[in-house]
């Protein structure tokens, strides 16, 4: 009989208490007597169940959660039955209703193992898109990509298959691929989550992407915040190289990948794909001109995929199921699944993956459980700090990018934070501006003095201080911002502070 | 070219080269562009003014002021029009209701955080922000001054010739951005991010930054954030001139701006295609010197220079002069004096200064100052291609893929033309650095040389050689431009010779202190190149072996076909404004005018008969032969004219000495230099802005010099030459520079087609300039080299006798620094010694460390004719065995220990080598102490000069 404990040794997991609980378990197993391996596994995903202990014996895998270290010697004292008992006692996680009720492609193989173990990661179709992809010509992985209807998860939802396509088509014979894990959006964590519980599967999807364009050198432009997620992708990189996915000649084939991971350094605007770039190249992030587009001229000036983390782990799957399979989910021109991430005032925080098409109010009552302060909820920010502040009325918008967009908000990198009834949207509002005066790389004059005189202004209209100029003056900034800043910083900034005076206008009166 | 003065014009965005033109409709007007130009420029060139900040045509579109939008039928959004190239039917409207408003709304934020001191303001009417702000008719700052703002950030007045005030910075980066395309300094960045961005020299101030003072972020400031003292000072001028600047052999074209005859800036000329916009800190501010203080004005005459001066008019100092000569040929014959012309005074003055010596003197005793530095350059281009020139224009270097830098430092002595070359080499070209020392070129930001050859002084002829060597026996060179372009006897001659194993780089190591496998790996990179050039400057001509070094040099282009197209050549890097006029113009004691020899009789003929004498046959004096001559009685009289020979010719104990044998020594300079306090007439010589003419640079181009202000003196320094030619009695009529120009034209058949007229219309003209030419010549040798054939000469390896022993264990070398400017009399007398007070001794730490020698220290250097005494800068960039100097200052003496040693074939001193010993020692030298009392007394003759007018 195997016997295995798992607890995730993810950061968010680790935030509320998983290296304590490891640590008590090792005491306890000690005690005991037992050689039982402990296995520091990615987090599954459901931050409000963590610390997450799940015991694994032959076939039955059950989980317990959210624990106290206290409670780990009680659990373990018990017998397989009696656990079935016990408060924490969550049962087969797969069952679990948080988690039957997702659909998960990108993150199903998360927190199931030990991200580093390759043996498991190849055990559970890992590489297989790869596999494929390696006999096919370019075109014919290009093609696969444009068919499933992916679209670019970092927020701006281009569809990946043309970008891609460009790159290929581009003249020139150095390419490269540039993935974006400058995660920064407020209440998001997917890239990190993915980046620390499956790396091989971004480093598969870049592979890919790399024998797709004819690049061959790859950089993960990572976030220095996520330390985690560094070592993670720093040693699956070693690994994957050791075992021939990277490096010359890959899987034994003609064809060659590098991959470097390189550390961003607390810049906002560097999730922005030619700020990226900038820095990447080590300048100082600042925002490009467009055109040239990245992908005619990006890194170093050559032909370049810049995609999200998201974007890049959706390509094994695509490429291991076909094109039709993945594209078979979702609604419209949203297709595949999406990855909200649950976060803000909200009590069962964490990643949710379902296809899109189900309104935000379905998820928010399937998956959310309500707020953590136990008040209404009041307004909801999805799509980052840049997303629209959408009152109740909008609840019902499908996750759907075209049906957001209509209703004034977007999707984004499918971040979703949750606010009470306490919320001051007038300070919201201000806050927008804000973090735009925080995190504007001061290239153009809307976004470095707008935001600026935006925090001023709101300033002046929470004080109530003249306030119909005020407001005036404040939407006339808005879109001055909007439609005269270069990037998408300062030119959806606007978005929250609109939305708040829309739909709250009570907070300002 | 009198202008009233307004900006020049600024399309917005680079000019773009494209075979393809596109089509498209802005505001109505159909454009047709080519292709990748922006919408911003296509407007601006059919006068459709787009309102803009941040975009200038100087460096390329930037896209963050935000101003500048568009809209574009089609299109979502407001596109800016400098980073939005125009496509092929693109309807484009700059003026629409939307975008007034988004403009106006920008505009309001950008006046939020600056300044209401537009009255006040240094660049009152002389402002973009100004001016758009009208454009856009922003009318009030609906969001108050009380907010966030950087009113009272202060002012940074550490460089000497600009201020920066960050309260009026719109952080448009432009002089970040010209700071890295234009000069590729990279002293500039924006520190900090959002509003706090903020422009910075690195951390530090102006003064105290990599920042060299070029003046290309002052010039692309479009506000008074980076503003001109003067300008601060004289306020904004009222007309300007395009003229040639007149430092060294690059020879940009400047706008003189004025108010009446004071020069208020001098700002680079666009058009201007030596330079094409672009400056360096001694054309564009060091231009003080010309009225400074110590401008002597007077002519001044004395029976001995123990005496003090006294000022006369100018009939009695040139009827002085010419009494004198006149009776020292009755008594020691017609050979008895000669002249020195100066490659600092124009053509059309040189060109006097020889017909003086050949039609008054009635001997060929002329020589100029290239005798003491590129004279190499035009005996061994000649000998190899046909011409005594460069090959190419300094644009071609934008074609180059591999370009050899050898003995030259552009980024300090050529330094527009060294920003140049690092343009060229930040877009990918390779570089291939010679030279003893660790230049700027080899190693500084973005820009690195695949190859260093860090040869020993006096060893490049054993490189050059090694180099061929290789590139022969490894076949890699051009076999069919060979064939079709050059001797083939004396290429296959050649080529034996060099394929000898004595010639390979493990053979000639000893010798040139390179690593056989870096020179090999160097020439294999050279030899493959599409398109090679060389570079060089007086680090190959000063030497023993000067000569033979440029032919080494020909001869590998020759090898490898690097010749007669663009991006490729043979460039020498010309020392002073005029080098390669003077030369062009006839004074070398054995050629006539377009290097045509004397020996020549239907040259000659031609002379006679324009200027009704009989010419000598006999090449007269070179500057050596001159003061060896003085020494032993038998040359008694020297009118020297512009040229400080006491300061800059090689060992100073032996030209004082010469200088003090003569009898009448006649000197024509702006300033009592170290040459006229051995003189007995001095003649007050013209600044370059008080005289009209040309100058001719190192691509061969004549330049126009305007005159923007009345000669000090009274005389330009053509009337000066011409009244001291009539006072001898030889006659000299000319009403204008020009009318001097039309003669040398007449006589002249590479400059047949020049006249005034023709470099009003295009600005400049390279030589040849006929009518096979007649808009000059851009790229020489295109189709057969001048001489024909190109030939082959052989180039043996001779070690210079100046060799480092037991007792002289070092060898000195010596060279320019950016700030200052050759001997100094000019830069010395502005504040550019802000950045170089003093020359130093640049001394490994590992010689250093031996002798005890610590960073300052007083260091004696003790060569075998000389001693003198500098501070010591311990330096990574010589190699143990070398030191470097400077000779920017009188007392540093320089030459006192450079030798006698001389280029084989034209007596061009090998300053680059001098065998030296260094100690430390606690005081200046002997000599040192007596030319600081010899400095101290002649002043006071010149202060006791008495007015005898």
């Amino acid at each position: 009989m195997t016997l295995r404990y798992l607890i995730p040794r993810d950061t968010t997991a680790v935030a509320v208490g998983a290296n304590e609980v490891a640590a008590a378990l090792a005491l306890a197993l000690a005690e005991q007597g037992s050689d039982a391996p402990i296995i520091r596994n990615g987090s599954r995903g459901a931050f409000w169940l963590e610390p997450l202990l799940e015991i694994e014996s032959n076939d039955e895998r059950v989980g317990f959660g959210p624990l106290e270290p206290e409670e780990v010697a009680g659990i373990l004292a018990l017998d397989p039955v009696a656990r079935k008992e016990h408060p924490r006692y969550l049962g087969k996680l797969e069952e679990h209703p948080w988690f039957a009720g997702q659909q998960r492609l990108t993150f199903a193989r998360s927190g199931l193992d030990d991200p580093l173990c390759l043996e498991s990661y190849l055990a559970r179709h890992g590489f297989d898109g790869l596999e494929h992809a390696l006999h096919l010509p370019p075109e014919d992985i290009v093609d696969e990509v444009t068919r499933s209807g992916l679209r670019g998860r970092g927020g701006a939802a281009f569809p990946a298959g043309i970008k891609w396509n460009t790159v290929l088509q581009a003249a020139g014979d150095e390419k490269y691929i540039a993935c974006n894990a400058d995660e920064g959006d407020s209440g998001t964590f997917a890239d990190r989550l993915l980046m620390e519980s499956d790396p091989y599967m971004l480093i598969e999807g870049m592979v890919i992407a790399g024998l797709a364009v004819g690049a061959q050198q790859g950089y993960i432009y990572l976030r220095s915040e996520y330390p985690h997620a560094w070592e993670i992708m720093h040693k699956a990189i070693a690994k994957a190289e050791a075992a021939g996915y990277l490096g010359e000649g890959i899987c034994d084939s003609d064809h060659h990948f590098h991959l470097e991971l390189r550390l961003g350094a607390g810049a906002y605007i560097c999730g922005e794909e030619t700020a990226m770039l900038e820095s990447l190249e080590g300048r100082r992030g600042m925002v490009r001109a467009k055109p040239p587009l990245p992908a005619l001229e990006g890194l170093f000036g050559k032909p370049t995929v810049v995609n999200n983390v998201l974007t890049l782990a959706a390509i094994p799957t695509i490429m291991a199921d076909g094109a039709e399979a993945y594209a078979a989910l979702g609604q419209g021109r949203s297709l595949g699944t999406i990855t909200l991430q649950l976060a803000g005032n909200i009590k069962q925080g964490g990643l949710v993956e379902l296809p899109y098409g189900a309104t935000l109010r379905q998820v928010l009552e399937q998956f959310g459980g309500g707020t953590r302060s136990g008040k209404p909820m009041r307004a909801i920010q999805v799509g980052g700090p840049l997303g629209a502040y959408l009152p109740e009325s909008l609840w019902d918008t499908p996750l759907d990018y075209e049906a957001f967009a209509a209703a004034g908000g977007m999707l984004g990198h499918g971040g979703v934070v949750v606010f009470d009834d306490t919320v001051d949207m007038a300070q919201q509002a201000r806050f927008a501006m804000a973090f735009c005066a925080e995190e504007s790389c001061g290239k153009c004059t809307p976004c470095r003095v707008g935001s600026i005189r935006g925090t001023e202004v709101m300033d002046r209209i929470i004080a109530r201080e003249a306030p119909e100029q005020n407001l005036g003056l404040l939407e006339d900034l808005c879109e001055t911002m909007e439609l005269g800043s270069l990037c998408a910083m300062g030119g959806l900034t606007p978005n929250p502070v609109r939305s708040a005076l829309k739909y709250f206008p009570e907070d300002f009166a | 070219m009198l202008q009233y003065y307004e900006p020049e014009k600024d399309f917005g965005t680079p000019e773009v080269q494209s075979s393809e033109m596109v089509s498209a409709n802005i505001d109505g007007v159909s454009i047709q562009v080519p292709a990748g130009t922006s919408v911003m420029r296509a407007a601006s060139l059919v006068g459709i003014k787009v309102p803009k900040l941040c975009a200038t045509d100087s460096v390329d579109a930037f896209g963050s002021c935000r101003i500048c939008l568009v809209e574009i039928a089609g299109r979502r959004g407001y596109p800016a029009s400098c980073t939005t190239p125009v496509e092929e039917g693109m309807q484009v409207q700059t003026q629409t209701p939307k975008l007034a408003k988004i403009r106006k709304g920008v505009m309001e934020l950008y006046i939020s955080d600056h300044p209401l001191d537009c009255l006040t303001c240094p660049t009152n009417g002389d402002c973009e922000l100004q001016d758009t702000a009208g454009e856009v008719g922003l009318r009030e700052v609906r969001y108050g001054f009380e907010g966030a703002n950087h009113l009272a950030a202060e002012k940074d007045e550490s460089n000497p010739y600009f201020t920066f005030d960050p309260s009026k910075c719109i952080v448009c980066s432009r002089c970040v951005r010209a700071c890295e395309e234009t000069q590729g300094t990279f002293a500039l960045t924006i520190e900090g991010r959002g509003f706090d961005s903020k422009v910075s020299a690195g951390g530090v101030d102006f003064i105290n930054s990599e920042c060299v003072s070029c003046g290309a972020c002052v010039d692309a400031c479009p506000t008074a954030t980076l503003t001109e003292n003067s300008i601060i000072e004289l306020g904004i001028p009222e007309h300007s001139v395009v003229t040639t600047c007149a430092y060294c052999g690059v020879g940009c074209a400047f706008r003189a701006e004025l108010k009446g005859e004071q020069v208020v800036r001098m700002t680079p000329w666009k058009d201007g295609k030596a330079n094409e916009g672009h400056a360096c800190v001694k054309g564009r501010f060091a231009f003080g010197y010309a009225t400074h203080p110590d401008r002597i004005t007077s002519p001044m005459i004395r029976d001995s220079i123990d005496e003090a001066w006294r000022k006369v008019s100018w009939e009695e100092a040139v009827g002085f002069a010419a009494k004198r000569f006149r009776a020292i040929q009755e008594e020691h014959g017609r050979n008895s004096i000669g002249a020195i012309s100066s490659s600092r005074c124009t053509n059309e003055e040189v060109y006097l200064v020889q017909k003086l010596v050949r039609a008054g003197f009635g001997n060929n005793n002329i020589d100029t100052c290239a005798r003491v530095c590129h004279s190499p350059t035009g005996f061994g281009l000649k000998t190899t291609l046909g011409e005594s020139a460069g090959t190419q224009t300094f644009a071609s270097v934008a074609k180059t893929d591999v370009v050899i830098v050898m003995g030259a430092n552009p980024t300090e002595a050529h330094p527009v033309f060294g920003s140049r070359l690092k343009k060229r080499l930040r877009e990918g070209a390779k570089l291939i650095v010679i030279d003893p020392r660790k230049i700027e070129l080899v190693s500084s930001p973005h820009i690195l040389a695949d190859y260093h050859l860090p040869v020993n002084p006096g060893a490049n002829v054993a490189v050059l050689n090694a180099m061929a060597h290789v590139i022969v026996t490894e076949n890699l060179h051009d076999i069919e431009f060979i064939a079709q372009r050059c001797e083939e006897e004396a290429f296959s001659q050649w080529q034996v010779f060099i394929a000898q194993e004595s010639q390979s780089p493990e053979a000639l190591e000893q010798a040139t202190g390179v690593d056989p496998q870096t020179l090999r790996a160097a020439a294999r990179l050279y030899a493959n190149a599409p398109n090679g050039a060389i570079y060089y400057g007086l680090g190959v001509t000063e030497h023993s072996q000067g000569s033979t070094a440029v032919m080494g040099i020909a001869n590998l282009a020759m090898l490898t076909g690097n010749l007669g197209r663009e991006g490729v050549g043979v460039n020498p890097m010309r020392g002073q404004n005029n080098v390669q006029g003077a030369c062009d113009m006839g004074s070398f004691p054995h050629e006539l005018p377009g290097y045509r020899h004397l020996s020549d009789a239907a040259t000659r003929s031609l002379f006679e008969k324009e200027w009704q004498v009989t010419l000598d046959p006999e090449p007269g004096m070179r500057i050596p032969n001159m003061f060896d001559a003085a020494i032993d009685g038998q040359f008694r009289g020297l009118y020297c004219q512009g040229e400080d020979v006491a300061q800059s010719d090689p060992n100073t104990h032996h030209i004082e000495a010469a200088l003090g044998s003569l009898e009448c020594l006649v000197v024509q300079d702006i300033f009592l230099n170290e040459t006229a306090k051995f003189a007995h007439v001095f003649l007050p010589g013209a600044s370059f802005l008080e005289k009209d003419g040309t100058f001719i640079n190192a691509e061969r181009r004549i330049s126009p010099v305007r005159r923007v202000m009345t000669p000090l003196s009274g005389k330009a320094d053509w009337e000066a030459t011409m009244a001291f030619a009539n006072a001898l009695g030889c006659e000299m009529n000319y009403q204008h520079p020009s009318e001097i120009m039309d003669e040398i034209a007449r006589l002249t058949p590479t400059f047949h087609g020049v006249s005034y007229p023709l470099l009003d219309k295009l600005g400049s003209i390279q030589w040849p300039c006929n009518d096979a030419a007649p808009e000059g010549t851009s790229t020489m040798h295109v189709d057969e080299f001048v001489r024909g054939k190109g030939y082959f000469a052989f180039t043996e390896y001779v070690p210079t006798e100046e060799r480092a022993n037991r007792r002289f264990p070092l060898l000195l070398t010596t060279g320019r620094i950016l700030s200052q400017y050759n001997v100094g009399a000019q830069t010395r007398r502005t504040q550019n010694s802000a950045w170089h007070e003093e020359d130093l001794l640049e001394i490994h730490a590992h010689d250093a460390q031996e002798r005890g020698i610590n960073e300052g220290d007083w260091v004696g250097i003790q060569s075998r004719v000389g001693t003198t005494v500098l501070h010591a800068r311990i330096s990574e960039r010589v190699k143990p065995g070398v030191i470097y100097t400077t000779f920017h200052h009188p007392v540093s003496g320089a030459n006192v220990v450079t030798t006698d040693n001389s280029d084989w074939a034209t007596n061009c001193p090998e300053y680059k080598v001098t065998a030296v010993q260094v100690s430390k020692v606690s005081e200046p030298s002997a000599w040192q102490a007596r030319q600081q009392t010899f400095d101290r007394r002649q002043h006071q003759l010149l202060e006791q000069a008495v007015e005898d007018v």
